[in-house]
């Protein structure tokens, strides 16, 4: 398609889109400046302002404070968010693999079952879990959540690798066979190593969500003192009154971890993205 | 097959298939089974309860008995759907086509990704904060422009926060729907929209008559993947207004979520799940066609 001429037509575009841009920015503009303003200020002049003693405390309120024991919340989090990002994708990657490279008579039912795994609402999932926890004494530990995480992300993750390693020719797997070479070390000595970029974009999302969510981590974590960030943050919202300074910290915080990985990675990730709503 | 293949088969589905029957398939079949368990016998009598005696359709009929809304859960589902996928659709597929005009365009993209990348829970303050009237970014414009319903914070009045709860998810869900259309926009091939220029069409005639039905099989996944989206949506929902307030703006995960944690009435905490997930199935199935229609290709 044809580049941007500079005619007022495309001037007025820009002018639109970037307008639009930055409103869509400034409430995380506005949490920025609140997060290092005094809250009095801010009910003073507004968070757009510019004046006024800018400082960290609210920053170290929220991590010093024990009562918001964010500090632990911000632990508990990366603990849950690493280990169920890592344990599911060597689960998955094999399962893809199998849905790949292997024949076998129930691929299609494995495969369907997989998609509709991955359409199901965390909802269905919770009730009996929450019992079998009580029994087996898992409820309000983090191992019974990094287990429920890891097992919610192997169909997607599956699913994913598979739209990947669809698009890998497989002449030289054939290859590796005749070379007499195992199954396994197939998996192990090309397969992984080839799908690293869906690997990372896997691991990426993963991280993301587990770090995200908020619902298993209410119902499976429900005494405080195991809370993850979510859950903190939620706390330090407060029943009527709102502190916007302190929660805009907290809020800052909490979207760090998340943020950094997807910078960091962006293009993986949002191909990743695509590949999960477009292929198939 | 060969035994040795055998083995590896089973090398490799074992332990992620143990891990999804204990995980998934069990719960799952232990949800709908306690579902249909009501004082230890086998009935629909929560699924009975749970629409028409509890909040999911009560409020269909309190709507007229009050000045405010608190329509019901299912009926707060169907309003967020029909709201959210035109408006994601269209937005989405607009600014998508607009990039292409415009300086920048990757960062803007990006911008417009981060909903997809934070908490729900930061998203929900945010949202709560957009439609703070001290404070806030909407009140104040409706301020200016002199309309005080408008002016006050949207998220603790019946009138308004449902509304506000489904604008704030259309900003969060936009980053999804503009990413997967610029890369549907990507593979439409230039020559195509280079031969209707040729010929004489205008800007909006190759929109129009190139663009939008070239994109019809994104449109038709952008669909399916919002409704699903919204019909689980619980974090903003429980950390902007809790379903209040009066139930106004409550959904049917909130529902279950209030019977399994608030009530500890697991069986009907277990029928919503089910209604919910029976509605998933909907747009899932449709999915999952198209899902094993393209590998048959």
């Amino acid at each position: 398609m044809s580049k941007a001429r500079i005619s007022l037509k495309g001037v007025l575009l820009n002018l639109i889109v970037w307008v639009f841009t930055i409103l869509w920015l400034l409430p995380f503009i506005a949490l920025l400046i609140m997060s290092v303003k005094p809250y009095t200020e801010v009910i003073l002049h507004g968070w757009w302002s510019l004046g006024g003693n800018y400082s960290l405390k609210n920053y170290l309120e929220v991590l010093m404070n024990p009562s918001y024991n964010f500090l632990q919340g911000i632990e508990n989090s990366l603990i849950i968010s690493i280990t169920s990002t890592v344990i599911p994708i060597f689960f998955a990657a094999m399962v893809a693999y199998s849905l790949t490279y292997l024949s076998f008579r129930y691929k299609t039912l494995l495969f369907t079952m997989i998609l509709f795994f991955m359409s199901i609402p965390q909802q269905m999932v919770v009730i009996p879990l929450f019992n079998l926890y009580v029994k087996l004494g898992l409820n309000n530990t983090l191992t019974g959540l990094i287990l429920l995480h890891s097992a919610w992300g192997i169909p997607w993750i599956a699913f994913f690798l598979r739209n990947y390693l669809k698009l890998i020719p497989l002449s030289f797997v054939e290859a590796a066979r005749v070379d007499g070479a195992s199954e396994m070390s197939i998996f192990l000595r090309i397969l992984l190593p080839i799908s690293i970029p869906a690997l990372i974009a896997a691991s990426a999302i993963q991280f993301t969500w587990v770090w995200g969510d908020f619902f298993y981590a209410m119902i499976f974590l429900p005494s405080p003192d195991l809370y993850v960030v979510t859950q903190r943050l939620a706390l330090l919202k407060g029943e009527y009154h709102i502190d916007w300074g302190l929660l805009s910290a907290g809020a800052i915080l909490a979207m760090i971890p998340p943020l950094a990985i997807y910078l960091a990675f962006k293009k993986y990730y949002v191909r990743g993205f695509v590949g999960w709503g477009l292929k198939g | 097959m060969n035994k040795e293949s055998k083995i590896d088969l089973l090398l490799f589905l074992l332990p992620p298939l143990v891990v999804l029957s204990i995980f998934v398939i069990y719960p799952i079949i232990g949800t709908v089974v306690l579902s249909f368990i009501s004082k230890g016998t086998f009935s629909l009598s929560n699924y009975y309860e749970v629409l028409t005696e509890s909040i999911p359709l009560k409020a269909l009929i309190l709507t007229k008995l009050e000045p405010t809304p608190p329509w019901g859960a299912l009926i707060h589902n169907a309003v967020w759907i029909l709201i959210s996928v035109p408006a994601v659709v269209l937005l989405g597929m607009i600014l998508a086509y607009v990039l292409r005009y415009v300086f920048g365009s990757s960062f803007v993209l990006g911008t417009v990704f981060l909903g997809m990348v934070l908490p729900g829970v930061v998203s929900g303050l945010v949202i709560r904060f957009m439609f703070d009237d001290s404070i806030g970014i909407f009140p104040r414009i409706f301020a200016v422009l002199g309309v005080p319903m408008l002016s006050k914070t949207w998220t603790i009045y019946p009138q308004t926060a449902l509304l506000a709860l489904i604008l704030g998810s259309i900003w969060l869900w936009l980053g999804f729907s503009v990413t997967l259309y610029s890369a549907g926009l990507d593979s439409i091939p230039s020559s195509m929209i280079e031969s209707a220029l040729v010929d004489g069409a205008s800007q909006w005639q190759i929109f129009a008559k190139i663009i939008v039905p070239q994109l019809r099989p994104v449109t038709t996944v952008v669909i399916l993947m919002t409704v699903m989206w919204v019909l689980k949506i619980f974090d903003i929902v429980y950390v902007v207004t809790g379903g209040g307030p009066g139930g106004s703006s409550t959904v049917l995960a909130m529902i279950m979520y209030m019977y399994f944690a608030s009530s500890l009435e697991y069986h009907k905490a277990a029928a919503v799940a089910v209604i919910l997930a029976l509605l998933t199935l909907i747009p899932a199935y449709w999915y999952i066609r198209i899902v094993l229609k393209g590998e048959r290709e």
